[in-house]
């Protein structure tokens, strides 16, 4: 039994970290909510064997119940944030008509600043041609609405 | 005083659920706001009046006793963080109603600010480790809301970094908590205390870096900062305020009293914790030279801030962590000062951008003093508060023999200065030039009323942080004097 939840729990995090490295923000949020899912498993693993419940003291037929509580309060906390982000990811969509994430603009500014000053340009103009580059690759490569 | 530890926590909660109920008519949510957090203020500080006289109280809610029930505890570290953050939270709170924009058109602004100020609250009030979770999730999730409230284009790409990051720390901090758990059998901090003595010495290590780690995702320290310059400038001013000057901080605090109360002294990881320090000085400072826009600056310079805090905690002596005790109450009200001037600039000029406006000094001589003195704290010049507090970390350090951290931290303060320079020189120096001509009582002086006072009121909070640092350092010191023995903690926990 206890094998079974550690391994759950080892594949959970494992999927859920690979789903973060995605730049997809579906995926992504369902990494969230995997890392969320095998973090739970583990709060119900350290209750410890059944019949060592934390406060009466000897042995019972009872498992400990404080950590399934404390498990019950994390789901409940990751069940409304994930909706909150699924909503965001939705506004996303809705603005940029793409499930990908985007670039920082002043980050992007940084970098155009030091291609600026190789080239002889002003910096607004090394921004317009870098962030139009950008919108270039990202239409390439994505079918969905522009 | 058992009667008053639950109320910084439950006032705001209640205030909010009402501010939801009268939602229609925005002068009753306002009057609930200001009403609610003046209370807190009030209250937070009758109490730090009273640990400081009495020592540590503790509550248990619900009427369980200590290792079960819900704990609250008001040390005097709790005290001090929780006066400082309620009268900013009440400062910001006049300046955002001042200020239109986000307060004006969205109805959900009252109550998620109440929910934020709860769950500031119960991070600092919290005696359990769970509840810690809890009520950071509390703080987080309200701010998740507060950064997206409006839902333009950056705010929705930038929120989505703040939101994904603070739940991967959400997720590490569940699995610390989990893992404690099993190798414990409690949340309970005081217990904990007690029993983290009885574990091998590999995984008590172990559990301090795992807590150093997720408390140093939320407290953006080196390598796990990238996410703050990113996310914070684009919420309106006032929200930018109360996150530069209070979520950091809390990470701070949760940093101090984790590594503090669990870490037993022979074993505690002072060389990585100041090596991270000093990284994130430079590093915080160097992004903030690179900027052109005085909100990515300052959001910058929240963390190399930070460093200073952390490196505080890494000396582990009772000089170093009444410093960095100092340093936090002391960046509560300078952060959130300096970015809600940024916010006035933004108002009177149209722009925060340092290519883009200039002459703000001679246009708004008042917004000139405003910047002024706390840019001069924050770098450190005497004789203002952010010297004090520097001072004390630079003797504390060299008491210790740490030469190569107090070294950076002395050329840190001089970088930073040449990039409050940079500010003065890019917005406030120079030939008059505005983006967006203001109009009405903006034009005459920059701001609104309740803008100007509660950024005012700061400045001279800040000023009085400088004249009365004497005793407010032997305060701290008595702060760090109690953390530095848990005993004390654990026995008004656990009778």
């Amino acid at each position: 039994m206890s094998v079974v939840l550690a391994f759950s729990a080892a594949v959970l995090f494992g999927l859920g970290t690979w789903l973060l490295m995605q730049r997809s923000l579906s995926r992504l949020i369902i990494g969230l909510s995997l890392l969320g899912h095998g973090a739970n498993i583990l709060l119900l693993l350290a209750a410890g064997r059944r019949g060592r419940p934390a406060f009466s003291g000897g042995r019972s037929p009872l498992a400990d119940p404080l950590p399934q509580a404390l498990a019950l309060t994390a789901i409940v906390i990751t069940f409304g944030v994930v909706a909150f982000l699924l909503s965001l990811a939705w506004r996303s969509f809705e603005l940029t008509g793409d499930d990908l994430v985007e670039d920082d603009v002043e980050d992007r500014r940084i970098a155009a600043q030091r291609r600026a000053r190789g080239r002889e340009i002003s910096d607004e103009e090394a921004l317009r041609a870098e962030l139009s580059d950008e919108t270039r690759v990202s239409d390439d490569d994505d079918e969905g609405p522009a | 005083m058992r009667v008053l530890l639950p109320l910084p926590v439950v006032l705001p909660l209640l205030g909010a659920g009402l501010s939801i109920a009268f939602g229609r008519w925005r002068w009753v949510q306002r009057a609930i706001g200001v009403i609610v957090l003046t209370a807190t203020s009030i209250i937070s500080l009758v109490m730090l009046v009273k640990v400081d006289q009495d020592g540590a109280a503790a509550a248990q809610v619900g009427g369980w006793q200590a290792p079960i029930g819900i704990t609250l505890v008001a040390d005097r570290l709790s005290a001090i963080m929780l006066s400082i953050a309620s009268i900013m939270l009440l400062a910001v709170l006049v300046y955002a109603m001042g200020q239109g924009g986000t307060e004006r058109h969205r109805v959900a602004f009252h109550p998620v600010y109440l929910v934020l100020s709860a769950g500031v609250a119960a991070s600092f009030l919290t005696g359990d480790l769970f509840n810690l979770f809890v009520a950071f999730e509390m703080m987080l999730t309200a701010s998740y809301v507060l950064i997206t409230l409006g839902g333009r284009r950056e705010q929705v790409r930038a929120g989505m970094t703040y939101v994904v990051i603070s739940l991967i720390a959400s997720a590490l901090f569940l699995t610390a908590l989990a893992l404690i758990y099993a190798a414990t059998g409690t949340v309970n901090m005081a217990d904990l205390a007690v029993k983290m003595g009885e574990l091998p010495e590999a995984v008590r290590l172990a559990f301090s870096l795992l807590l150093f780690m997720v408390f140093g995702i939320k407290a953006a320290v080196f390598p796990l900062f990238f996410w703050l310059p990113d996310s914070y400038p684009t919420a309106p001013s006032p929200v930018t305020a109360v996150f530069a000057g209070l979520l950091t901080k809390v990470g701070v605090y949760a940093i101090i009293r984790t590594q503090l109360l669990f870490i037993p002294p022979s074993d505690r990881p002072s060389g990585l914790i100041l090596t991270v320090a000093g990284l994130t000085m430079v590093v915080g400072v160097l992004g903030a030279i690179a900027q052109a826009d005085m909100k990515r600056i300052l959001s910058f310079h929240i963390i190399s801030q930070i460093g200073y805090m952390i490196m505080g905690l890494g000396l582990f002596t009772v000089a170093g962590i009444a410093a960095a005790i100092f340093y936090v109450a002391n960046q509560i009200v300078l952060k959130a000062t300096l970015l809600l001037v940024s916010g006035l600039v933004e108002e009177a000029a149209g722009s925060s951008g340092l290519g883009r406006i200039g002459g703000i000094a001679r246009r708004f001589p008042l917004l000139g003093w405003l910047f002024l003195l706390p840019a001069l704290s924050l770098a450190g010049v005497p004789p203002f508060s952010g010297f004090v507090a520097k001072l004390a970390l630079v003797e504390a350090g060299v008491s210790q023999g740490a030469w190569v951290v107090v070294a950076v931290s002395l050329f840190v303060s001089v970088l930073t200065l040449f990039s409050m320079t940079k500010i003065w020189g890019g917005a406030f120096w120079g030939k008059p030039e505005v983006v967006v001509e203001p109009s009405g009582v903006v034009a005459r002086w920059g701001g609104t009323a309740p803008m100007l006072g509660s950024t005012i009121a700061l400045v001279v909070l800040s000023l009085a942080i400088a004249v009365w640092a004497g005793p407010l350092y032997a305060l701290c010191e008595r702060a760090a004097v109690d953390l530095l023995d848990p005993s004390s903690y654990v026995s008004v926990v656990l009778p």
